[in-house]
């Protein structure tokens, strides 16, 4: 087979422009199809990423509602007609928080769990109130498990898990109230209680109308904020090991624990959707690239043939069988295929580089400057498969037809 | 039938059937001895090349038997038949016949190499040591398209003695050459045949070659004549 390769090598060497405009066009295709690919899941994952970055896979809450079964079924059985029943005065919180949170640190299927206290307020401006919602949260966790960081556009997250009475704003509220770093801003309470706090940073999560009504502070500042004690959680945020999990195990704790529960799947069905309808195209463009190379090859080699008639009577003349001569047109197809698949990974490499420093600056983003990219060597992989495979089927039809050519008819033919 | 003959062919008859069915070759038989120096004569179209061809084991649509080293080679398959081609004959063409995107060297080197009876270093050293007794070594490095007529035909003399063959054929070797070259090529033929005891059978138009052969074998209408 050596002996063969390097015989396919020399002829190629010897029509150097026409092997370099085949290996071009396997390489063009590899390039395209991996930074397609790159490209399109970096996109993929970034818009993901603004949902699922964000969003705990399930939520324990507690839903004020009225009790199904109201006292005066239990009393007296039979039916009973009690119409425009109302919730009870009672507070949206959990109930037996910390005991929950204990057992779900112990599941293994479980990543990490945060509680968080959600209250609605009103900030005072000058003489009107601006609507708010007041989210206290575990800062630490927070930025361990839903990139907290990244959607501060202004301030460290530090500052918020360390002070007393800070808050962090929502970029738009914070526009709206004119107000910057180190400022003060009053908060009023549903119950009515009037507390100062101090801005400690701004929050962008890119969805416009959440930035002018989402705040953070610390849990402690929000427990204090409503006179509470510090067992006094409204949700619960679980982030699971497996993400696919989620739908069943949010029923599981919903009927264990007697609680309300949502899954991120539920919430947010069309993501994934989205995703597949668009990795799908990706791939099925990036194929037909491959493919259409794949025929540039066979083009190639076909005229190549045409042209080495001389060639391959005098090696069957001079004692090569008809196997030889179709492992050397094979070879000729596969040193295309290999030096277009190195030669595309390359630029393929390079181009996914360049995207990634073309900027792409969009307030929904705060974090995200370039174009995004995924450099995942699976798609390198997938397209260098790919591209062996078709030179393969490209170069066996042609050589096999080398195989069969009469050295007789050729040399008499002179 | 003596074991000495190196070829030997038995009744062979063939047909072309394109455009017209035409009987070509018509009960021929004859033999070669090992060190014989044979020419093939005879008039455009009587069927020589043809026959030769078919001593070449590579046309096989034919009746009959070809014999070579006392091997049949009725019924062989292709590979059979490259392998008889690559260790017992050696071809030399009218023309010349060199891959043009190989080195000279490499040009003869190719058959050894199929062979792979030896290493690739054996087999260079004895391709440039036959360049060297055809007195074509300084082109050894050239690419072959590059050098002269006279001396392609020297260089693909070389590689048909790559592997030592029992029989060299030639299918009109001097027919594209000047009388000067056509005179070099002959005694390059005639010390093969004394020196190194090989067989030749050249295919020729050229009178006075082929009367200063060991024998002729004269041709007309598909058979042989004389």
């Amino acid at each position: 087979m050596r002996l063969q390769a390097a015989i396919a090598a020399t002829i190629l060497r010897a029509k150097l422009r026409q092997s370099i405009v085949a290996a071009i066009g396997v390489a063009f295709s590899i390039t395209m199809f991996v930074t397609l690919l790159g490209f399109m899941n970096g996109l993929n994952q970034l818009l993901d990423g603004l949902i699922l970055n964000r969003t705990p896979h399930i939520r324990l809450y507690n839903e004020l509602k009225a009790t199904p079964v109201q006292p005066a079924q239990r009393a007296l059985p039979g039916e009973h007609f009690i119409r425009s029943v109302k919730p009870k005065d009672e507070l949206p919180r959990i109930r037996n928080a910390t005991a929950i949170m204990q057992a779900l640190e112990k599941d293994p299927r479980v990543l990490a769990v945060s509680p968080r206290l959600v209250t609605q307020v009103f900030f005072n401006v000058g003489t009107t109130d601006l609507p708010g919602q007041v989210n206290g949260i575990d800062v630490e966790k927070e930025v361990a498990y839903y990139l907290f960081r990244d959607y501060l556009v202004q301030g460290n997250p530090e500052d918020l898990a360390t002070g007393d009475n800070t808050i962090v704003l929502g970029k738009g509220l914070a526009q709206m109230m004119e107000t910057g770093i180190g400022d003060v801003v009053q908060v009023t309470t549903p119950q009515g209680e009037r507390t100062l706090l101090r801005v400690t940073g701004f929050f962008q999560s890119g969805l416009a109308d959440a930035d002018k009504v989402q705040c953070f502070v610390n849990i402690k500042t929000a427990q204090t904020l409503l006179g509470e004690p510090a067992s006094y959680f409204t949700d619960i945020n679980i982030k699971l090991h497996d993400l696919l999990q989620a739908p069943a195990m949010a029923k599981e704790y919903g009927r264990r624990f007697g609680i309300e529960a949502t899954d991120i799947q539920t919430a947010n069905a069309q993501f994934d959707t989205g995703t597949r309808v668009r990795t799908t195209i990706s791939y099925a463009v990036g194929m037909v690239l491959l493919i259409v190379a794949g025929f540039g090859i066979y083009n190639i080699l076909n005229m190549l043939i045409y042209e080495k008639l001389d060639t391959i009577a005098i090696l069957k003349a001079t004692g090569f069988d008809g196997r030889d001569v179709q492992r050397i047109f094979l070879a000729l197809s596969m040193i295309l295929g290999m030096a277009g698949a190195a030669g595309g990974a390359f630029f393929g490499f390079t181009l996914q580089r360049i995207i990634h420093h073309i900027p792409f600056n969009t307030t929904a983003l705060p974090t995200v400057h370039t174009y995004p990219v995924d450099y995942n060597p699976k798609y390198f992989a997938i397209a260098i498969v790919f591209a062996l495979a078709t030179s393969w089927i490209a170069g066996w039809f042609p050589a096999r037809k080398a195989a069969r050519v009469d050295p007789v008819e050729i040399i008499r033919g002179k | 039938m003596s074991t000495d003959h190196c070829l030997e062919v038995r009744n062979i008859n063939k047909h072309f059937h394109d455009p017209v069915d035409l009987h070509v070759l018509k009960d021929v038989n004859m033999h070669v001895d090992r060190g014989e120096f044979v020419s093939i004569t005879g008039k455009s179209g009587c069927g020589k090349s043809t026959l030769l061809y078919i001593l070449s084991t590579m046309d096989t649509s034919y009746a009959g038997d070809v014999v070579i080293d006392g091997q049949s080679t009725a019924g062989l398959g292709g590979e059979s038949l490259a392998r008889i081609r690559n260790q017992k004959i050696g071809f030399v063409f009218q023309f010349h016949y060199l891959l043009p995107e190989f080195s000279v060297l490499r040009n003869v080197m190719l058959p050894g190499l199929k062979l792979g009876a030896k290493t690739e270093q054996e087999v260079e050293h004895r391709a440039m040591e036959l360049l060297n007794t055809l007195g074509v070594q300084d082109q050894a490095l050239k690419r072959a398209n590059l050098v002269s007529g006279g001396q392609k035909q020297r260089v693909a003399i070389a590689r048909a003695l790559i592997n030592d063959p029992l029989i060299i054929m030639g299918d009109e070797p001097t027919g594209n050459l000047d009388s000067h070259n056509t005179e070099i090529v002959f005694d390059i033929f005639r010390r093969i045949a004394d020196e190194h005891k090989r067989s030749l059978l050249i295919v020729t138009h050229d009178d006075d070659f082929a009367k200063r052969t060991d024998r002729i074998i004269e041709m007309d209408d598909g058979r042989v004549v004389g």
